[in-house]
């Protein structure tokens, strides 16, 4: 333990000379989504600028940029559908222990040349390393078409993307990117990540939240649903007699 | 115009729910059925979570229904002596549905046996009244003068705790409507609709009714047991979406009086086989979704359960 100590000690100093020398500084359009009744998305512009305290050697690889945003993250069960007499019924499930409810990646290349697979084991930074998944049952020969089928259908419904080539690098220097988080939002902080790599390898992270929040009449009901259930649950009933009622009446006054 | 449902957690176009709701409240107040069997699935599809869908589903019957019944009360075509008798079932059964709902649930079958339910069911019916309607069609057709008497002395007859039901003009036992009642309570909770579309049958074809007072009857017996339904999803499960209720009942309750209107212009017979038709046809449609290869093998429910 201790000759592993100090062995870091020795490390630590080396790869903080090569990495130090540049940091992020980085901001979001917006810190905060509010969900109104006419939410319908937004977009998110992420920027931000390297700062360097010395200039880049001559030789160094070129700088990349990699920008994460990940929704909260939740377990997910994924079924899997097999004929069984003719009729297609779901046999087998996976659990996955935690998917993130949205996850974007933005990158200034192509992903396999800014970011090396084991440093994108070890930030999690592309999608299939956000989704955590622990163990299947022994049961089920072919676990990963269950994590592969997740990263499918929330692709498809605009919940994971990966946008290769969207971070726009200005000389080393400057960097944009738009984020666009779909309408079919949850509640929650979303965890905002911007990576610096050269080489494959992270050199500087930035981290910011973006916190996503129902407001206003969405506020209330949600509130009211959640804390006040019988109360909701009459007030509901209320709503349906009496729109009932007054359908009615206006009909007869119609005739 | 997009519109955010805070329950749901979706955005969906809000004419597109107003619509849905429109046209299934004319079925409803044409038919005497809550219309849940076919707005269900339709709300699925169109992106809402199953869970919300059948709760606000239940929520939205009971305005459509309301209006409905209100229409046919001026009218009195509403048993309402028997709609008490069905309602105790109906809540008994409501209760029951529910805990087998949950064991189901536990299972991790329930997808299924919804389906399966709904096929047999819908299938089963809508097979059987597009038969008999058909060959009441082709009868009154041939003949025009003998006319169809329905009151036959059956097993019903027989049975003790005969109660006089005026409205319908029949002197029967109570315990087949409660029978009735029941079963349509366990059904309704399990699929997560009012249950009119077996309950009409059911009265035409066992307690023997008058189609014009089956349909009020069961529009009143179906409100209670859909605001009961509502009541327990939104207690436990938070599943009740206002704003979605909202929307469909500002389409369903006019539909259903412009519905209720249609219906009274139509024959017993023709208003029959349109229902029948439509029974068939959602039937077909859920039956070929068991049977055919599904575009993705794969579905998501979020935690354990879904």
């Amino acid at each position: 333990m201790r000759t592993l100590f100090a062995l870091l000690c020795l490390l630590l100093p080396a790869q903080a000379q090569a990495f130090a020398a540049e940091d992020v500084v980085a901001d979001l359009s917006q810190n905060r989504v509010s969900i109104n009744t006419s939410f319908d998305g937004s977009e998110i512009l992420v920027f931000g600028a390297v700062k360097r305290s010395r200039p880049v050697p001559i030789g160094t690889p070129p700088l990349e940029v990699i920008i994460t945003v990940s929704g909260p993250s939740e377990p997910v069960t994924v079924r899997k559908k097999d004929r069984r007499l003719g009729i297609w019924v779901n046999t087998e499930s996976v659990e996955i222990d935690a998917a993130p409810s949205f996850y974007a990646v933005a990158t200034s290349g192509a992903f396999g040349d800014v970011l090396t697979e084991t440093e994108d084991q070890r930030h999690k930074v592309s999608v299939a390393q956000a989704i955590r998944s622990v163990g299947a049952p022994a049961s089920i020969s072919d676990a990963q078409s269950f994590t592969e089928a997740l990263m499918r259908i929330r692709a498809n419904n605009d919940l994971y993307v990966t946008a290769e080539g969207a971070v726009e690098l200005v000389q080393e220097t400057l960097f944009n990117t738009e984020i666009r988080l779909p309408a079919n939002l949850v509640e929650g902080s979303y965890e905002t990540r911007i990576f610096l790599t050269r080489g494959g390898e992270v050199t500087a992270i930035y981290n910011d939240v973006i916190e996503v929040s129902k407001v206003g009449l969405e506020r209330f009901i949600y509130n009211l649903a959640h804390e006040q259930p019988l109360a909701y649950g009459l007030l509901s009933l209320f709503i349906a007699i009496s729109a009932g009622w007054m359908a009615s009446a206006i009909f007869r006054f119609i005739r | 115009m997009q519109i955010y449902l805070p329950i749901a957690e979706v955005s969906v176009n809000a004419f597109l729910l107003l619509g849905l709701g429109g046209i299934v409240g004319v079925l409803s107040g044409m038919f005497g059925v809550g219309g849940g069997f076919l707005m269900t699935p339709l709300l699925f599809f169109i992106g809402i979570p199953p869970a919300v869908a059948v709760a606000t589903e239940a929520n939205q019957i009971v305005a459509s229904s309301f209006s409905g019944v209100l229409a046919h009360l001026k009218r009195q075509t509403v048993d309402l002596r028997m709609g008490g008798v069905l309602l105790v079932g109906g809540l008994v059964g409501a209760g029951v549905g529910v805990q087998v709902f949950t064991l189901l649930r536990e299972m991790g079958q329930v997808d299924l046996l919804v389906k399966l339910c709904y096929v047999v069911f819908l299938g089963l019916i809508g097979g059987l009244m597009f038969i008999e309607s058909l060959r009441a069609i082709r009868r009154s057709r041939g003949q025009t003068t003998t006319k169809v008497i329905r009151k036959q002395r059956t097993w019903v007859h027989a049975l003790p705790f005969k109660m006089k039901f005026r409205t319908s003009g029949l002197y029967i036992s109570v315990i087949p409507p409660l029978v009735v009642g029941v079963l349509v309570g366990v059904l309704a909770a399990i699929m997560g609709v009012g249950g009119g579309f077996i309950m009409v049958p059911a009265m035409i074809y066992i307690l023997g009714m008058p189609t014009k007072v089956v349909v009020g009857t069961s529009l009143f017996q179906i409100i209670f047991v859909t605001a009961f339904t509502t009541l327990l999803h939104a207690t436990t499960n938070y599943t009740v979406d206002m704003v979605l209720a909202v929307l469909l009942l500002i389409g369903g309750v006019i539909g259903a009086q412009i519905g209720a209107r249609i219906g009274v212009k139509l024959k017993a017979e023709q208003l029959r086989i349109l229902l029948a038709i439509m029974v068939l046809a959602v039937c077909g449609k859920l039956a070929l979704d068991l049977l055919l290869t599904p575009a993705e093998f794969y579905s998501i429910g979020t935690g354990g359960h879904g």
